[in-house]
């Protein structure tokens, strides 16, 4: 194999993941779909700073669910702490009581799966869930713990020289972008 | 030895003197300035092409802190970082421990010193037993023992009886009395009182700490016909009173210090005991007048106010470190600097580390052997040979003497002095 | 002068210790004022702690005694997750140079990673800081009379909790200013937010004239001081004042400055009345002040213990060089 061909599998790939993703409503559709059909009547939408907190207010309004959606941060669990300092982010911010509570989390991408380990650790602080549930935008590969989605709207494959992020621009609307990290 | 200096410029700031030439010495003395004529042998010759020679330096305050210190073999270090700065006579202060107060003591440094064969020390005495303000000390004696003058070095004035009397005693035989011009009940405090005083939350000493302790030295003066010298000027409204008494013809003189010269009181930065300096420095307008006084003669001499402290004494709280710096390895190189800034004639510059403090010391009395001071054929060979150019940077490594503190840490310096010789004897050479 | 590098900041310019308000810019003052504020939260979680510093120890170095201080210190150290010593060290004249850097040697040896230090000398926690191994972070809890950083810090936090903007703000601190390291604090991160007024007041004994260089008015009557000021910040007046001839007694001093609910008409009427603490009572402010609506005494305690949480962990997730 010539040298050249793993950057142009990694090309691929990411051209792959990035045709994946393109279609944002369709996206939101099946998200929506997703989390409806784990939805209660008693659930509690959370979403995580900032991009899951984006997609559970969309949510909570397309579902119609009562009240508003809670807001997790990670900052205080964060396993990398010691070399990144504590990030600044929006805090947590939940509104109901954890306790015994049937919770669906939202994020815009599961990877590693340790933000996912960080909140649910944010959570336990507050109380004792009766339930917690993952609903995620984009699956990609890459996990370093144990940890799974309930739901995933697309799942994509991707080097680890690329990233996958959810923006949100100036009027409000809504994409994901695949990135070359370099 | 035969010295013969070859083909440096000569300058002599008593005399005006400034030539490129030779300058031959034997015997202690100098022989000859200008060609010394082919019967004259060298023993050794020193290649001074493009360096300057001057009298030796004159500085009027350094301490050896002998006694006191003698375990560290502080005298041997001192008196030979003090060669190696191109200074051929001391004054020192009578703060050692103990006090010189005694005959007995005075006569052991100048025995001790003299036995190393570097500079010239002439002492102090105390102008009180034991610094404390209350029994005058026996003036005559001391100075038969070698005593140049008498003062309180740094502690406090005695109580105006106590001053008026000792001041009364000494004009009797016509001692300088020389005196740091701090008021007791102001004086209290670590650093210049004024904005970064109030801000860092450092007790202040006040303008008015030194000018009415000026104020008062001035009275007693006028009431006591007493000769005073004011050691360390460190504001510009002291040196108005100054200038007025000196307009009065009143024999006052007065120095300041290298650090007062250059630094203001922000120089402290963050808390740095190694500016934590008596007096303190005071503010820019304080300097730029000590910097014109020093020009235009209002002030007389300048020094190194050369204070050893110990490390230890040093790492501690800023109000809590002991006040002092290391100096004499920079006296002439600040000198310079200064007249290079300020566009001062090098003359000048010069003369306030040789013929004016000379002239100081000698007082009243001409026949006190004041160490030269001056180049003049026939006169006593203390030289100071410097190379104007190289620069080095201040630092421990680059300094002999064992205090390594200065607020000068990190600055460039100008100037090398190249050899030093004391009655004709080579005390240093680079 | 040589430039000296501020301390305080790493070469990324991130703050590593806290020594002083002074020199540090307005953005680091805000990131310490939003990260509290997560901090406040913490408190009405059912698991008050967050693992931030788990594994880390805080040494509380208190060379002068205040156990208020060193408490709000350790709380929020715990709530942290962090180990806390707490190191009273009596200064006795005899021991003064060797307690603090032998101490430092000394605890360098038992791996602190934050020192909290409290001295009675100005500056003494920037000979500690230039002393500690390089990822160990020192907080001034207050030295001599120049700084109280993390006093001048919650201050901040009341202030833009019940005010938010800064900017239109006139703030006047009321009492022995001269003496005060919080004085100090609370000017300089005013200044450093843009507060619209800061005014110190008090008699020329304890209001030095050249403090107007920090930015402020001076003010010498309460009139002037507080007229139609936003917030009252009350200073305490300790009992040396009088003996070192500052003051006559602390009754005429109340009577030209005390704060009760008459002169306090003399700001606005919604304005809040801070005061650092320990109170006393009837000697700078009247009992009827610190009981009242105005006051906002007892927020500021809450506060501070978010402020001190987040400053501890801002510090311990930078790089020293």
């Amino acid at each position: 194999m010539s040298p050249s061909a793993p950057i142009d599998d990694e090309a691929a790939q990411a051209g792959k993941a990035a045709e994946a993703v393109r279609d944002m409503p369709a996206l939101m559709r099946a998200l929506v779909q997703g989390v409806r059909a784990m939805c209660q009547s008693d659930t509690h939408l959370v979403g995580i700073a900032t991009g899951g907190a984006w997609l559970a207010e969309l949510l909570q309004a397309e579902l119609k669910l009562p009240g508003a959606h809670g807001v997790l941060s990670s900052a205080m669990h964060r396993d990398d702490f010691a070399q990144r300092g504590l990030s600044a982010r929006e805090p947590t911010r939940l509104g109901f009581d954890v306790n015994g509570a049937h919770i669906i989390v939202v994020d815009d991408v599961l990877y590693t799966g340790r933000t996912i380990r960080a909140v649910v650790n944010e959570l336990y602080d507050y109380g004792r869930p009766a339930s917690v549930k993952l609903a995620v935008l984009v699956d990609r590969n890459g996990r370093e713990l144990p940890i799974q989605a309930d739901f995933a709207a697309v799942r994509v494959d991707l080097p680890s020289s690329r990233s996958v992020d959810l923006r949100r621009d100036a009027t409000g609307n809504l994409s994901v972008l695949v990135e070359d990290k370099s | 030895m035969k010295i013969l200096i070859k083909g440096g410029r000569v300058v002599d700031p008593a005399s005006g003197f400034d030539q490129v030439c030779d300058v031959a010495v034997a015997a202690g003395r100098i022989v000859s300035i200008g060609d010394a004529g082919s019967d004259f042998q060298p023993n050794k010759t020193i290649n001074a092409t493009n360096c300057v020679v001057a009298p030796g330096l004159v500085d009027l305050c350094v301490r050896l802190r002998e006694p006191g210190h003698e375990h560290a073999r502080m005298l041997q270090t001192e008196m030979a970082a003090t060669v190696a700065g191109g200074i051929t006579s001391l004054v020192c202060p009578p703060d050692t421990d103990p006090v010189l107060d005694e005959p007995g003591l005075v006569e052991m440094l100048r025995y001790r010193s003299e036995k190393l064969h570097q500079c010239r020390v002439f002492p102090l005495g105390a102008l009180t037993r034991g610094l404390r303000g209350e029994v005058l000390t026996e003036m005559v004696t001391l100075t038969q023992a070698g005593c140049v003058g008498f003062s309180q070095a740094d502690v406090p004035l005695p109580n105006l009886q106590i001053l008026l009397r000792s001041l009364q005693y000494a004009s009797t035989f016509g001692y300088t009395v020389w005196l740091r011009p701090q008021d007791r009940d102001l004086g209290t405090g670590v650093v210049a009182s004024g904005p970064l005083a109030t801000r860092m939350g450092l007790t202040g000493i006040p303008v008015v700490a030194e000018t009415i302790a000026i104020f008062t030295i001035v009275e007693l003066m006028r009431s006591t016909g007493a000769r005073v010298h004011l050691c360390r000027l460190s504001s510009a409204a002291g040196l108005d009173l100054v200038r007025k008494a000196k307009a009065e013809g009143l024999p006052l003189s007065c120095d300041v210090s290298i650090h007062s010269l250059h630094l203001v009181d922000s120089d402290i930065g963050y808390f740095d005991s190694r500016s934590h300096l008596q007096p303190p420095l005071r503010q820019q307008r304080d300097r730029d007048a000590i910097r014109l006084a020093l020009a235009d003669g209002t002030i007389d001499a300048l020094v190194s106010d050369h204070s050893p402290v110990d490390e230890d004494q040093k790492t501690l709280p800023f109000a809590e470190s002991e006040p002092g710096a290391t100096g004499v390895e920079l006296l002439l190189g600040m000198s310079l600097k200064w007249a290079g800034e300020c566009g001062v004639e090098l003359h000048r510059a010069l003369a306030v580390l040789t013929s004016e403090p000379a002239r100081i010391m000698a007082g009243n009395d001409s026949t006190v052997r004041s160490g030269g001071g001056r180049l003049v054929a026939g006169g006593v060979a203390d030289l100071c040979v410097y190379d104007p150019h190289p620069e080095w940077m201040i630092n421990a490594a680059n300094l002999r003497s064992q205090a390594k503190h200065t607020p000068f840490s990190g600055y460039a310096m100008r100037s090398r002095v190249c050899c030093t010789i004391v009655g004709g004897y080579l005390a240093f050479e680079a | 002068m040589l430039y000296r590098r501020n301390p305080q900041l790493n070469k990324h310019g991130e703050l590593v210790h806290l020594l002083s308000i002074e020199g540090l810019p307005a953005s680091i003052l805000r990131q310490v004022l939003d990260t509290a504020e997560s901090f406040v939260s913490v408190n009405d979680r059912e698991v008050k702690k967050v693992p931030l510093l788990r594994g880390r120890s805080v040494f509380n170095l208190f060379f002068e005694n205040s156990t208020r201080t060193r408490t709000t210190f350790e709380i929020a150290a715990k709530r942290l997750s962090a180990d806390v010593i707490n190191l009273d060290i009596a200064r006795s004249s005899a021991s003064k140079g060797e307690s603090l850097l032998d101490t430092i040697a000394n605890l360098s040896a038992m791996a602190a990673d934050i020192f909290v230090v409290r001295h009675s000398e100005s500056g003494a926690p920037y000979l500690i800081a230039k002393h500690v191994a390089p990822h160990v972070h020192v907080i001034n809890a207050g030295d001599g009379r120049h700084s109280h950083p993390t006093q001048g810090l919650l201050d901040m936090f009341t202030i833009r909790h019940y005010k938010k903007d800064f900017s239109n703000l006139t703030v006047a601190i009321v009492g022995d200013v001269m003496h005060s390291r919080v004085a100090r604090s609370d000017i300089h991160a005013l200044t450093t937010l843009g507060c619209a007024e800061v005014r110190v007041v008090g008699p020329k004994t304890l209001v030095p004239a050249d403090m107007a260089q920090m930015g402020v008015r001076v003010c010498h009557t309460l009139a002037e001081g507080i007229r139609d000021c936003d917030v009252v910040i009350m200073l305490r007046l300790q009992n040396e004042r009088m003996s070192g001839a500052l003051l006559p007694s602390a009754q005429e001093f109340f009577m030209s400055y005390g704060l009760t609910a008459e002169t306090l008409q003399l700001a606005k009427p919604d304005a809040i009345v801070m005061h650092p603490g320990p109170i006393n009572r009837g000697v700078e402010i009247a009992s009827e002040v610190v009981d009242g609506t105005q006051s906002v005494i007892l927020p500021q305690v809450t506060f501070g213990i978010a402020v001190r949480m987040a400053v501890m962990s801002l510090v311990a997730g930078n790089e020293s060089n």
